[in-house]
């Protein structure tokens, strides 16, 4: 039982990473990026090649991730979702195009690394005994980076200039642009920094379960099942929503073979969605 | 201008009849006749002569009618303003339905493919309640999980869907022994398709459709049961989605868990709006070009995914309302 528990909180933790990330750009920009999963799988491979291949310390290795997947996170914005928010035609558009990107992301890396599953050696070694649980102190360190990455980011976006331009940006546009803010170069700030977030997700995990450049739709569906819990675009939801799914992960896997955890939780969130069609914390509708 | 009637009105005010927008519906009923009779000739006379003798580009002619027949399902999803990436999980239930039915109790194909519409519209009209609710976004979160639903479902679905192994040895159908059949069925169900949609699109309820694509709050307010019509088109456009599954569980005679993934429902998806979203016949046109590029360009089937992903993001930022927007705009123009 301890062990389920810890084994959720540190799924949980760096679920929220991932669902920090995209609930950033969503609210935000109000673009759902599809491509979240695939920028994760994308700093997975960065750490890979990093730290498992060129045998860099780790540190790099996340470094690299965070700053490689941000920038292609900001080139997105500005290559892409820039023009088709300016054309605004269909709203369909900007949705069919966050695909676009998952599918040219995914299809780029499988042609850059190939197919291949990847593994990277552990960072640090031994194991930490509490109780019955037996707690790696790789799993550990994924858990305390990603608290601290969490909770700087909550300050930064509280904090500073930037990050109160972002939340201005996130609660009316057209105000925020009266006010003199620049919103292109937020929009590629919060892209750059939700996709950083994923890329640097995807660096830490890389020591847990490995790398392969088909994950990406995966992981996009968790973080999707995330926001739905919590609610979309809030902060506070898609962190509970991280820590639910975390939790229902590790109880699930510890009790039932292997995908059938997976559609159990899908199912749940279906029944779930007929209550409360908003997420736990998202504002109704109309 | 031979298209142009087979536009649906995107200008059109809420429930406005289709003759009082466009043009008057005489003469858009002439046009639409001239394009069903164009496309039946194509369908009917042009490719089976032009293919004749050539089993694999009739085979080749065959998925690509069995796919647009999927995509004009979707089309009506993107008419009442969603994006659904749900499609492939009802192909999945299509085509599992045939392949269970034949297989295991014997049933003949012909009497398996109305079913595998019958059950991917009435599993639609079920779960449609509920997550239609769901707008924008998260509809389309909501149903791209359907797909992995349905996959993880089939692959434990224990005895009755044989888990990973899928199921094999789908027995040949009764007068479907040559290629030629083959493609004669799908281009009947093609023809099929597109007419129905069409006639859906320019009738009352196409209007209905389209003003809730423009506003669903408005179009409640003048009276319209939006919940109902969203769950019509939701049943219309899976029960097409299961009768492609239908139909391609029969001509591959397998099926498997991995057969429909997220990037099926992605592709029905592109295949759309390649054609273009104001148009019933964009889907067929999406889908016969895609589909045969991509077996004309032998060298670039290793990269068919990058190219579908590229060409994607190029056609929205490029061409935003499709191919057949182009012939419009210079006829126009």
């Amino acid at each position: 039982m301890q062990q389920i528990l810890f084994n959720g909180l540190v799924l949980s933790a760096s679920y929220a990473v991932i669902a920090l990330g995209i609930t950033l750009i969503f609210s935000i920009m109000n673009i759902l990026n599809f491509a979240h999963g695939q920028m994760f799988m994308v700093g997975g491979f960065a750490a890979y090649y990093v730290y498992g291949r060129f045998h860099l310390p780790f540190v790099v290795g996340l470094i690299v991730a965070t700053i490689g997947v941000g920038a292609i996170g900001v080139l997105f914005e500005i290559l892409f979702f820039r023009r088709v928010r300016r054309a605004a035609n269909r709203e369909e558009n900007s949705i069919l195009l966050a695909v676009g990107t998952a599918l040219l992301l995914e299809n780029l890396a499988l042609f850059a690394f190939g197919e291949k599953e990847r593994g990277v050696p552990d960072v640090v070694d031994g194991v930490l005994r509490v109780g019955s649980a037996y707690l790696p102190a790789g799993r550990i360190l994924i858990l305390a980076v990603s608290v601290a990455l969490i909770a700087a980011l909550l300050l930064f976006v509280q904090g500073t200039k930037i990050g109160r331009a972002m939340r201005a940006v996130a609660q009316d546009r057209e105000v925020t642009l009266l006010m003199g803010v620049d919103i292109d170069r937020i929009s590629a700030i919060g892209f750059g920094i939700g996709a950083g977030l994923a890329g640097l997700a995807g660096a830490l995990l890389v020591t847990l379960s490995g790398v392969s450049a088909g994950m990406g739709t995966t992981i996009t569906t968790k973080a999707f099942v995330m926001i739905m819990i919590g609610g979309a675009g809030v902060v506070a939801g898609s962190l509970l929503g991280a820590v639910v799914l975390g939790f229902a992960e590790a109880i699930g896997y510890a009790l039932l073979p292997g995908s059938v955890t997976y559609l159990m939780i899908f199912l749940a969130l279906i029944v779930f969605l007929i209550v409360r069609p908003q997420g736990i914390m998202g504002k109704p509708w109309g | 201008m031979g298209l142009n009637l087979t536009r649906s009105d995107a200008r059109a005010t809420a429930v406005l009849p289709v003759g009082a927008s466009g043009e008057p519906r005489p003469r858009r009923n002439i046009l639409a006749l001239a394009v069903a009779v164009a496309m039946a000739a194509a369908l009917f006379v042009v490719l089976p002569i032009g293919l004749a003798g050539q089993p694999y580009w009739l085979s080749v002619a065959t998925n690509a009618n069995a796919l647009s027949v999927g995509a004009l399902g979707l089309w009506l999803m993107f008419s009442i303003g969603r994006i659904d990436i749900g499609q492939a999980a009802f192909a999945a239930v299509g085509g599992y339905t045939t392949a269970i039915l034949t297989t295991r109790y014997g049933l003949s194909f012909w009497l398996c493919l109305p079913l595998s519409a019958t059950a991917a519209a009435a599993l639609a009209a079920v779960i449609g309640v509920p997550i239609l609710r769901l707008r924008g976004v998260y509809f389309s979160m909501i149903t791209l999980i359907l797909t992995e639903v349905t996959r993880l479902a089939l692959l434990n679905g224990g005895a009755l869907t044989n888990g990973a192994a899928g199921i094999t040895g789908i027995p040949e159908a009764a007068l479907l022994d040559t290629p030629l059949r083959f493609y004669l069925l799908s281009a009947a169900l093609a023809l099929f398709a597109a007419l129905l949609t069409w006639r859906i699109s320019a009738s009352r309820i196409g209007s209905v459709f389209r003003s809730m694509r423009q506003n669903e709050a408005l179009a409640a307010s003048l009276g319209i049961d939006v919940t109902r019509y969203r769950v019509i088109a939701f049943a219309l456009a899976s029960g097409l989605g299961g009768l492609a599954g239908g139909f391609l569980a029969q001509s591959q005679q397998n099926i498997f868990p991995a057969t429909y993934t997220i990037s099926d429902s992605i592709s029905f998806m592109l295949y759309c709006f390649l054609g273009g979203l104001d148009y019933v016949l964009g889907p067929l046109v999406g889908a016969y070009l895609l589909v045969f590029a991509f077996e004309l360009l032998d060298a670039l089937q290793r990269y068919q995914a990058l190219l579908y992903g590229i060409l994607m993001i190029a056609v929205i930022l490029l061409v935003p309302n499709g191919l057949l927007s182009l012939g419009r705009s210079r006829t126009r123009r």
